[in-house]
C-alpha cells in the first residue's frame, strides 16, 4: 500500500502491473476478455497461423452481436433460421468455431443469454469492480459503470489478448468530470452524457480515463451508469469509471458469473476500498452543474453537436474556431437542417430505440412509460425497439412492455447491436432522420446518408409519438 | 510486422479534422474475415465523389496521409488501419490522433506522426507539389525545400517499428513474469480467477 493518495484509476492499475518496463510502458492483465465476431476472426486467425494457443479461454466469453439480424432467429421447430447475407454468415460462423475451437465459453446466438456484449458482460457477472476488461468494440468504456477498467482494443491487441492475458500500455491521464446538484424531472443519464460529451468535445478526453464524481452518479442505477460510462469514448476517453458502492454490489449478488459464498464477502471487502482517495489528484478536473442539464439531443454529425431539446439549430458562423464553422456547415448540410431552425420543430421518419447504451430494462422502461396508450406518429415509418440482451426481453415481455410497444406501432426485435451501426439489415434509408437511443451520429454510421440525431429513451419514446423532435417533458408531466 | 526506417514519396494534402473510423472505412465493409482487400472501401463516401483526392492520378500510390487534428477518432476498428495499408498508406501525418487508432496504425506498422498546425500547414503546402520525406530514426519530417521538423516518438514503438518486433512473441518471452502475476492474484484476488467457470 502506498500513502500517497491515489485516484480510483491509480488503484485498479496498480493492481494489474505484471511488470513496468525501462520505457515506462507497464504490461497490465486483463481479468476480463469479451469477444464478438467483427474484430475476432483475423486475431484468430494469427494464432492458428502462428500455433499459439490462447492463454486463458477462462477469462474470454464470446457472444455475436454486431452482424446479427434482430429479426426471428429460429423456426417454429426450433431450427436456425440461416441469416441471408453470406458475409454474415460466415463472419458469425467464424466465431462459433472459434471460440469452441480454443476452448472459449461461447453464448449462441439464438440463447437467451445472448445479447450485446457491453449488456451481457455487467448482466451475467463477468464484469466486476476493479477489474481490467477489454473487448474489440470502443463502447468497451460502459462496464466503467460497475468501477471497471474497460477499454475498446484493435484487432492486433484482441490477439494479444487472447495469446498472452496482458496488454503492453501507457498508464493514462486521469481527468475527473465533477457534476453538482440534482438531475431535474425528465432529464436523464443520456441527457446528461450527451451534456458531458458537448462540454468536453470530442477530444477533451484525449489520453485520459474519467472518473464520474459526485451525487448524481452516486445517486444513479447501474443501468444509468453504464449509460455514461458508455459514451467516455464520445468525449476521446479511452476509459469511464464510476466508484463501486452498496448499489453496485446489490447489482452484482447473484449473478450467474458474480462471486459467491466466501469470495463473494472477499470480493465486497475488496471493492470497498476502490475510492478515490481524499487529496488525490487528477490531471484535468471539469465542472457540471446538474442544474444546467436539459433534455439533450444532437444536431450535428459529431457527438459533441448537442443542443437542449428547447434550443435552435446553431448558427455555424456563432462558433469561433474557424474550423468548427467549417464543420458545422458541413454537419447541417448533411443533416438537411438550417441556421436557427427550432429543433422541436424537426420532423423524424424513423425511430431506434436500442444498443449498448440504452437497451437494458430501465430504458425500454423508461420508453414504455412514455407511449403507454399513445400511438406513433404517421410520419414515422419505421420504428424498432431492439433490447440489448434476450434476459433483458424477457424480462420486458413478463412485465407487458412489448405489447406497450407493438400497440403504439413499433416493432419488438431480437437482442442485438441492430441500428446502432450500418452493418447489419437494420438501416435508416438514405436522407431520412432518426430518432436514436445509439451513441454516435457520424456520417452514414446508421447507413448510407442516414441523419441521426442521438437522445434518450423517453425522447426517443416522444419523438415516436409527434413524429418530431420532442421535449419529453410536454407529454409526460 | 516488415521493419520500416523511413517513408518517403507524396503526401495526399487531405487535412480533414476529426476524421472518424467510420469516414475511413464504413461498417459495411467490417464484415470481412481478413485484413486483404479493404482499400476499396477506404474513403468510400468521400470517393464517391469523382473528384476526390485519393483517386487523383496526381496521388496514386502516394504513401503518405497528412490530416487534422484528432485523426481516426470513434470505433476501435483495425479494419481502419488495415484499410489505409491496402491504399498504400504507410504514414499518417497529423496534430493529434485518437489513442485507439494510433495504436492500431503502429500495430500494422504504419508510423503515425504527430505535428503542431503550423507545421501541418507548411506540410500540406509543399504535399501539392512536392514529396515528403519522414526519417524514423531521426524522427524528422523534411521536404525538398530545407524544411526540417522533428516529432516525438514512443521509444517502444520506435523500436518495435524499426526492427519490425512481433509485438505478442515479445510478451510471450515475459511468460514466466505473467504465471507469476496469476499466482499473487490467486491468492489477493481469488475471484477474479473464476472467469466464466471453464477450466482453462
Ligand atoms: S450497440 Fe453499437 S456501440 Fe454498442 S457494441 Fe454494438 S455497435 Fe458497438
Amino acid at each position: 500500500m502506498t500513502s500517497k493518495p491515489s485516484t480510483l484509476y491509480e488503484k485498479i492499475w496498480d493492481a494489474h502491473v505484471v511488470e513496468t518496463r525501462d520505457d515506462g510502458t507497464s504490461l497490465i492483465f486483463i481479468d476480463r476478455h469479451l469477444v464478438h465476431e467483427v474484430t475476432s476472426p483475423q486475431a484468430f486467425e494469427a494464432l492458428r497461423l502462428a500455433g499459439r494457443p490462447v492463454r486463458r479461454p477462462d477469462l474470454t466469453l464470446a457472444v455475436p452481436d454486431h452482424n446479427l439480424p434482430t429479426t426471428p432467429r429460429l423456426n417454429p421447430d426450433g431450427t436456425r433460421i440461416p441469416i441471408a447475407d453470406p458475409q454474415s454468415a460466415a463472419q458469425l460462423e467464424a466465431l462459433e468455431n472459434n471460440a469452441p475451437a480454443f476452448g472459449i465459453r461461447y453464448i449462441d446466438a439464438s440463447a437467451a443469454e445472448q445479447g450485446i456484449v457491453h449488456v451481457v458482460g455487467p448482466e451475467q457477472g463477468f464484469s466486476l469492480p476493479g477489474s481490467t476488461i477489454v473487448c474489440g468494440d470502443s463502447h468497451t468504456a460502459a462496464h466503467g459503470g460497475v468501477g471497471a477498467l474497460a477499454f475498446g482494443i484493435g484487432t492486433s491487441e484482441v490477439e494479444h489478448v487472447l495469446a498472452t492475458q496482458t496488454l503492453l500500455l501507457k498508464r493514462s491521464k486521469t481527468m475527473e468530470v465533477r457534476v453538482t446538484g440534482t438531475l431535474g424531472p425528465g432529464v436523464t443519464s443520456k441527457d446528461l452524457i450527451l451534456h458531458i460529451v458537448g462540454v468536453v468535445g470530442t477530444a477533451g478526453g484525449t489520453g485520459h480515463v474519467i472518473e464520474y464524481r459526485g451525487e448524481v452518479f452516486e445517486n444513479m442505477s447501474v443501468e444509468s451508469r453504464l449509460t455514461v460510462c458508455n459514451m467516455s469514448i464520445e468525449a476521446g476517453a479511452r476509459a469511464g469509471l464510476i466508484a463501486p458502492d452498496e448499489t453496485t454490489f446489490a447489482y452484482l449478488k447473484g449473478r450467474p458469473l458474480s462471486p459467491s459464498g466466501e469470495n463473494w464477502d472477499k470480493a465486497v471487502a475488496w471493492w470497498k476500498t476502490l475510492q478515490t482517495d481524499d487529496g488525490a489528484v487528477f490531471d484535468k478536473t471539469v465542472h457540471i452543474d446538474a442544474a444546467d442539464v436539459e433534455p439533450t439531443i444532437t444536431w450535428g454529425t459529431s457527438p459533441e453537436d448537442t443542443a437542449p431539446i428547447g434550443g435552435n439549430v446553431p448558427d455555424p458562423a456563432s462558433f469561433a474556431d474557424p474550423t468548427k464553422q467549417e464543420a458545422a456547415a458541413k454537419s447541417l448540410e448533411y443533416m438537411g437542417l438550417a441556421p436557427g431552425q427550432k429543433l422541436s420543430e424537426v420532423e423524424v421518419q424513423n425511430i431506434f430505440i436500442g444498443s449498448c447504451t440504452n437497451s437494458r430494462i430501465e430504458d425500454l422502461r423508461a420508453a414504455a412509460e412514455v407511449l403507454r396508450g399513445r400511438k406513433k406518429a404517421a410520419n414515422v415509418k419505421w420504428a424498432i425497439v431492439v433490447p440489448g440482451s434476450g434476459l433483458v426481453k424477457m424480462q420486458a415481455e413478463e412485465e407487458g412492455l412489448d405489447i406497450v410497444f407493438k400497440d403504439a406501432g413499433l416493432e419488438w426485435r431480437e437482442p442485438g447491436c441492430s441500428a446502432c451501426l450500418g452493418m447489419n439489415p437494420d438501416k435508416v434509408p438514405p436522407g431520412e432522420r432518426c430518432a436514436s437511443t445509439s451513441n454516435r451520429n457520424f456520417v452514414g454510421r446508421q447507413g448510407p446518408g442516414a441523419r441521426t440525431h442521438l437522445m434518450s429513451p423517453a425522447m426517443a419514446a416522444a419523438a415516436t409519438v409527434t413524429g418530431r423532435l420532442t421535449d419529453v417533458r410536454e407529454l409526460v408531466k | 510486422m516488415d521493419a520500416v526506417s523511413t517513408v518517403q514519396g507524396r503526401a495526399i494534402p487531405f487535412g480533414a479534422k476529426n476524421v472518424d473510423t467510420d469516414v475511413i472505412i464504413p461498417a459495411a465493409w467490417l464484415k470481412t474475415i481478413s485484413r486483404e482487400g479493404l482499400g476499396k472501401g477506404a474513403f468510400e463516401t468521400i470517393r464517391s465523389n469523382p473528384d476526390n483526392i485519393f483517386d487523383s492520378a496526381e496521388f496514386s500510390g502516394a504513401p503518405i496521409l497528412i490530416a487534422g487534428d484528432n485523426f481516426g477518432c470513434g470505433s476501435s476498428r483495425e479494419h481502419a488501419a488495415w484499410a489505409l495499408l491496402d491504399l498504400g498508406i504507410k504514414a499518417v501525418i497529423a496534430p493529434s490522433f485518437s489513442d485507439i487508432f494510433a495504436g492500431n496504425a503502429f500495430k500494422n506498422g504504419i508510423v503515425t506522426v504527430e505535428l503542431p498546425q503550423e507545421q501541418i500547414d507548411r506540410l500540406m503546402e509543399v504535399a501539392a507539389t512536392d514529396p515528403v520525406t519522414i526519417d524514423l530514426e531521426n524522427q524528422t519530417v523534411t521536404t525538398p525545400f530545407q524544411d526540417r521538423f522533428t516529432f516525438e516518438m514512443d521509444p517502444f514503438r520506435k523500436r518495435c517499428l524499426s526492427e519490425g518486433l512481433d509485438e505478442v512473441g515479445l510478451t510471450l518471452t515475459r511468460d514466466q513474469s505473467i504465471t507469476e502475476y496469476e499466482k499473487r492474484q490467486a491468492d489477493t484476488l481469488p475471484w477474479l480467477a473464476q472467469g466464466t467457470g471453464k477450466a482453462a
